[in-house]
C-alpha cells in the first residue's frame, strides 16, 4: 500500500489562487475525499497530483517526490478518473480499457498478450465482458463511468484519483459506482483520493473528509467532525440538518428557510 | 473470453494492410498499362513479366514503346503513388494530433507555406542550385510549410479554446491567404520566374522523372516510418491531452514530432508535385469509414490506399489530354470538395 503526501502545495492560475499552501498526508490504504463548494480547489488538487496542472510545493509518493518521476512512472503509480472523460465515440470498450496499459508499453512498441489479458480480466471482474466490442458512443452514463473506472484499474496503480465520479449518475448508479470503487480498493489495497459533491455519500464511503474553501483547507476529519450544520452553513452558504443514523452514517439533508 | 474482433488485434490490422497493398499494386499496374502513347495496354504486363529473371515471353513491345513505359509512365505512376501516400498519411496524422477531422496539409496552410518557400528558391536562383549536393527546393518548401503550420496552430490556439474547434481550420485559411499574398507579391516583382512557379504550382506529375522520384523517396520513407511508429500514441491522444498525459504520454513531445514529421513529408512531395489538394482528407476518412478508426489501421492503410488513390486519380488527366491535360489538383478538388462537405454534415449530425 502506498502513501501520498502534500508539502506546501499551491496552485495558481494567473492571479487566481486555486489551492493555497496545502500540506497533508494520505495514509496507505486510506480513502480521502475532498469536499467544498464549486471552485474550492478540489479538481486543481487532483490535477496537480496527476501532473496536468502546474503547482508549487512538493507531492511525495511513498516518501519520494513525484516531480522526479517520468510521466510513465507516474502513471504506474497514479490512475486518474477525470470529471468528464473524453470518450471517442467510435472506440470500442476493449480498446479503451487497453489504453490503461500504456504506462507499461514502451513508446514505439505495442501491447503484449499480457496487457491484453489484463484488460480482459478487468472487464471480467467488473462484469463488463459483454461490453467489450461495444462502441463508447453507444453507452449510457452509468456504463461509461464503469468503463472509465475499468481503464483506471487496468493501469494497476496503487493510488486511484476520482474527480466527481458520481456527478452524472442517478442515485442507483452512484451507489453502484462507489461500491465498485470500494470493492477494488479492498481487493487491491488501493489508496483512494476523490473529490465529491454529495456530502452524505462522501461521508459514507471515505475514511476522511477534507473541506476546502477558496483554496484553503478549513476542516479535516471523519464525517461526524466535518459534516456539521454550522460548518456547512458557513462555507457552502446552505441550510442543512445533519442526522446521525444508528449505524454511524451521517446524513446531510437541506431544508428550506420558510419565513 | 473476448471475441477475436473485439480489440484492434494485430491480425485485423494486417488483414487491412495486406488488402490495401493488393489494391496499391493493382493501381500501379493499371497506371502503367494506360497512357495516350506507347504499347497496347495488355502487352505491358507481358513485357513486365518478360523482364523478370528466368521468364521469357514475347510481348511484342518495341524498344521505343518500352522507353515510353519505363521513362514516362512508370516515373509518373511512382511519383503519384509517393505523393498520394505521403499526403494521406500526413493528413491522418494531423487529424490525430489536432483531434480535428477537418484538417489536412492544405487547410493547415502547409501547402501554401511550402509554395512560398519554393517560390523564394525559384526567385533567388533556381538555375544555380541544381548542381548542389542537396537540392534546396524541398528544404525551402519544408521551412515554409513548417512556419505556416506553426503559425496556424498558434493563431488557432490563441483564438479558440479548443484544438477540436473549427477555429483551427479558419486560422489555416488565414495563414494560407497570407502565404499566397506574399507569394503573389514576390512574383509581381520577379515576373521572369512566373512561368516556372505556376507550372510548379499546377502540379508537375506530368513532367515526372525518375530524378523526382529519387528526390522525394527518402523523405517519404523516413516520414512514413516515423508517423506509423506513433500509431499507438495517436490512439491514446484521442482521449484528450490531460488524460493522455495522465496515462504517461509526453503529449507535447508527441505532437511536436508528429507535426514536424508530417510537415517535412508533405513539404517534400509538394516540392516536386506542386499543390494537390484534399487527398489528405479524402483518403483517411474513407479508411475510417470502411476499416475502423484506430490509428493502427488508419495510418498504414491511408499510406497504401493514398498511393493507389492518386495513381488512379491521375489516369483521367493523362488519357483525356485533349486539348490540354487536366491538372491532377483539379481532379482531387472535384472529388474532395463534396467529400469535405459530407464530413462537415456527418459531424453536425453527431453533435
Amino acid at each position: 500500500m502506498t502513501s501520498l503526501a502534500f508539502d506546501h502545495l499551491s496552485v495558481r492560475y494567473g492571479n487566481e489562487t486555486a489551492v493555497y499552501d496545502y500540506s497533508d498526508t494520505v495514509r496507505p490504504g486510506e480513502w480521502v475525499c475532498f469536499i467544498g463548494p464549486n471552485g474550492a480547489g478540489k479538481s486543481s488538487l487532483l490535477r496537480s497530483i496527476v501532473g496536468v496542472t502546474k503547482h508549487k510545493g512538493t507531492i511525495y509518493v511513498d516518501g519520494s517526490p513525484l516531480s522526479a518521476r517520468s510521466p510513465r512512472r507516474r502513471a504506474q503509480l497514479i490512475a486518474y478518473v477525470p470529471q468528464s472523460p473524453m470518450l471517442p465515440p467510435d472506440m470500442t470498450v476493449s480498446e479503451y480499457v487497453l489504453l490503461g496499459r500504456n504506462p507499461y508499453v514502451s513508446h514505439f512498441s505495442v501491447e503484449t498478450d499480457h496487457d491484453r489479458e489484463m484488460a480482459e480480466n478487468v472487464l471480467a471482474r467488473l462484469d463488463l465482458e459483454s461490453f467489450a466490442s461495444r462502441r463508447l458512443g453507444t453507452l449510457s452514463g452509468g456504463e461509461r463511468q464503469r468503463i472509465v473506472i475499468a481503464r483506471a484499474i487496468a493501469q494497476e496503480a496503487p493510488i486511484l484519483l476520482l474527480d466527481e465520479p458520481t456527478s452524472a449518475l442517478d442515485i442507483g448508479h452512484q451507489q453502484q459506482a462507489l461500491e465498485l470503487v470500494d470493492r477494488i480498493r479492498t481487493e487491491h489495497g488501493l489508496t483512494v483520493i476523490s473529490a465529491m459533491h454529495d456530502l452524505t455519500l462522501a461521508g459514507l464511503y471515505s475514511d476522511r473528509l477534507v473541506l476546502l474553501y477558496e483554496g484553503h483547507c478549513v476542516a479535516s476529519g471523519g464525517a461526524r467532525e466535518v459534516l456539521r450544520p454550522e460548518t456547512l452553513g458557513e462555507f457552502y452558504g446552505v441550510t442543512v440538518r445533519v442526522h446521525h443514523e444508528p449505524d454511524g452514517t451521517v446524513v446531510v439533508v437541506p431544508y428550506r428557510n420558510v419565513n | 473470453m473476448l471475441q477475436p474482433n473485439n480489440s484492434v488485434s494485430t491480425v485485423v490490422a494486417w488483414k487491412w494492410i495486406v488488402a490495401s497493398l493488393v489494391v496499391l499494386c493493382a493501381a500501379l499496374l493499371f497506371g502503367t498499362m494506360i497512357g495516350p502513347a506507347g504499347p497496347t495496354w495488355w502487352r505491358v504486363p507481358l513485357e513486365l513479366l518478360d523482364r523478370l529473371p528466368l521468364i521469357s515471353i514475347d510481348s511484342g513491345v518495341t524498344d521505343s514503346q518500352w522507353l515510353i513505359v519505363s521513362q514516362i509512365r512508370m516515373p509518373r505512376v511512382a511519383l503519384a503513388a509517393l505523393v498520394g501516400a505521403m499526403l494521406s498519411v500526413s493528413g491522418a496524422a494531423y487529424q490525430g494530433v489536432f483531434r480535428n477531422p477537418l484538417v489536412d496539409p492544405y487547410l493547415l496552410g502547409v501547402a501554401a507555406g511550402a509554395g512560398l518557400g519554393a517560390t523564394v528558391v525559384f526567385t533567388v536562383n533556381r538555375a544555380g542550385t541544381t548542381s548542389w549536393v542537396i537540392d534546396p527546393l524541398p528544404l525551402a518548401a519544408f521551412v515554409g510549410g513548417l512556419t505556416a503550420v506553426i503559425l496556424t496552430y498558434l493563431v488557432g490556439a490563441a483564438f479558440g479554446n479548443d484544438r477540436a474547434s473549427t477555429t483551427l481550420v479558419l486560422a489555416g485559411v488565414a495563414v494560407t491567404s497570407l502565404a499566397t499574398a506574399f507569394q503573389t507579391f514576390i512574383l509581381q516583382r520577379n515576373s521572369d520566374v512566373v512561368r516556372q512557379v505556376y507550372s510548379w504550382i499546377l502540379g508537375r506529375l506530368s513532367t515526372a522523372t525518375w530524378g523526382d522520384v529519387r528526390l522525394v523517396l527518402p523523405y517519404v520513407i523516413a516520414s512514413s516510418i516515423v508517423l506509423i511508429m506513433h500509431r499507438r500514441l495517436l490512439d491514446i491522444l484521442r482521449v484528450g491531452d490531460d488524460e493522455a498525459s495522465a496515462l504517461g504520454v509526453y503529449v507535447d513531445r508527441v505532437r511536436l514530432v508528429v507535426v514536424i514529421t508530417a510537415t517535412l513529408g508533405t513539404a517534400s512531395v509538394v516540392a516536386v508535385s506542386g499543390l494537390i489538394g484534399f487527398v489528405g482528407i479524402i483518403v483517411p476518412h474513407a479508411v475510417r469509414l470502411i476499416a475502423g478508426t484506430s490509428y493502427r489501421i488508419v495510418l498504414p492503410v491511408s499510406l497504401l490506399l493514398g498511393g493507389a488513390f492518386l495513381v488512379i486519380a491521375d489516369v483521367p488527366g493523362r488519357v483525356l489530354s485533349d486539348p490540354a491535360e487536366t491538372p491532377i489538383g483539379v481532379v482531387t478538388a472535384l472529388l474532395g470538395a463534396p467529400f469535405f462537405l459530407l464530413i462537415l454534415r456527418m459531424r453536425k449530425a453527431r453533435v
